[in-house]
């Protein structure tokens, strides 16, 4: 059984996925992602899907599912290097994942959750 | 084939190689008045020759015609490319059949006959055979040129630092809307842009399905984590659109190009000023 590892970065989450989602490793990245806001005390989880090639409805679902978990803690969640083939079949699917922020890359979603505020409570000088 | 007709074919064999001047000169003849002087005389001569050699060498050995269906494939896509019509083209092959008749009628001879009917059927097939070539060549070139067109219609342009823009013109349907979209959403990936305008000031009308496509393209977009706008929209596009019912949602729309492109600067943050010497100075805010 393969895991996904959840990395940190600051308060901030990242979870590279690179590997075909099966229902279980997808039920453990939930379980483990849970664990790990809480245990960090991240503000924001980024889920980098630019090694996903194939997309059904399941994976749909899964990040919805993750993004609402997050929203319980109190992180919220970007989704990251999203293909265009994938977002045309989502887009086919009728998947529109409500409540998912997304961002072109690892960069960009980085820079948006630290615009956000909350991620870094320094307060910047004018 | 029956003994009579094997006969025939041997006759006319015979007749076709010992006649062969006379038939290949009135078959020129015939076929020169066929296309109306049009053709070069001398070439039509040459391909002629050509297809008659083949013809021979079918009649003689029985059976493989490949190599005169080649040669007739050749005529006939060199007959299109000249501007003939494939009627003209099939009107050539048949004139043998005249040709080779003034030989029969001169004899009286009922085995040459036989192999006279024989032969016209041979010549109908070929004749048929230009056409379907002279088609499926026809259908070729469309389809490419079809493809071609797809390609110049959709480009994607770059108007700022991370703003896209892709000028529509023309109308919109499923298959170029899908090329449209996969272009759009690569550019989106390749510049790293976060903007996009869809400028549909070309488009002569939008109905359902056209609206549908555009929101499967912004809503891909957005799931990439890119935002759309959609510009160029004229009054009465306006008015069908409302008339239609079509929710565009959250979706922002803009009347002008130019509307889309002062909205999406200031979204990325980039300021436009007016000096006082009528200069236009840009700079970007301090977020």
């Amino acid at each position: 059984m393969e895991r996904v590892p959840v990395l940190k970065l600051g308060d901030l989450l990242i979870v590279s996925i690179q590997i075909d989602l099966q229902d279980q490793s997808v039920l453990m990245l939930q379980e483990d992602l849970a664990d790990a806001i809480v245990e960090s005390r991240a503000r924001g989880v980024i889920i980098d899907i630019t090694a996903v090639e194939i997309v059904d409805s399941f994976i749909g679902r899964m990040l919805s599912t993750i993004a609402s978990i997050s929203r319980m803690l109190d992180a919220e969640t970007i989704v990251v290097g999203m293909r265009p083939a994938v977002a045309i079949t989502l887009v086919e699917l009728g998947l529109s994942l409500g409540g998912v922020r997304t961002a072109l890359n690892l960069e960009k979603g980085v820079a948006m959750l630290k615009e956000r505020g909350g991620a870094d409570p320094v307060a910047v000088p004018e | 084939m029956t003994a009579h007709g094997d006969a025939g074919q041997l006759r006319m064999d015979e007749l076709l190689r010992a006649k062969e001047e006379t038939v290949l000169k009135r078959w020129i003849d015939l076929a020169g008045a066929t296309v109306g002087g049009r053709a070069d005389r001398s070439v039509l001569a040459g391909r002629l020759r050509e297809v008659y050699q083949a013809l021979l060498q079918f009649i003689g050995e029985g059976g493989d015609a490949s190599d005169l269906r080649g040669l007739l494939a050749d005529l006939s896509r060199k007959q299109a490319r000249e501007g003939f019509t494939p009627a003209e083209t099939a009107a050539v092959v048949f004139s043998l059949k005249e040709a080779v008749y003034g030989l029969i009628e001169s004899e009286d001879d009922v085995t040459a006959l036989r192999g006279y009917i024989w032969l016209a059927r041979q010549i109908d097939d070929l004749g048929l055979f230009t056409f379907e070539t002279f088609v499926s060549a026809r259908e070729k070139i469309i389809t490419d040129q079809a493809e071609q067109l797809l390609e110049l219609s959709t480009p994607v342009v770059k108007l700022w630092d991370g703003i896209l823009a892709v000028p529509l013109v023309g109308t919109l349907d499923s298959a170029r809307t899908q090329v449209v979209m996969e272009k759009l959403l690569q550019g989106l990936v390749e510049t790293g842009s976060e903007h996009a305008v869809i400028d549909i000031t070309g488009v002569p009308a939008v109905d359902t399905q056209v609206a549908q496509h555009l929101l499967k393209a912004v809503v891909a977009a957005r799931l990439m984590g890119a935002e759309c706008v959609i510009s160029g929209i004229r009054p009465q596009i306006a008015h069908t659109i409302v008339t239609l019912g079509i929710e565009f949602g959250d979706i922002v729309t803009k009347a002008s190009l130019a509307d889309a492109l002062a909205y999406t600067l200031r979204k990325s943050g980039v300021q436009v000023t007016q000096r006082a010497d009528k200069h236009v100075v840009v700079g970007l805010e301090r977020v």
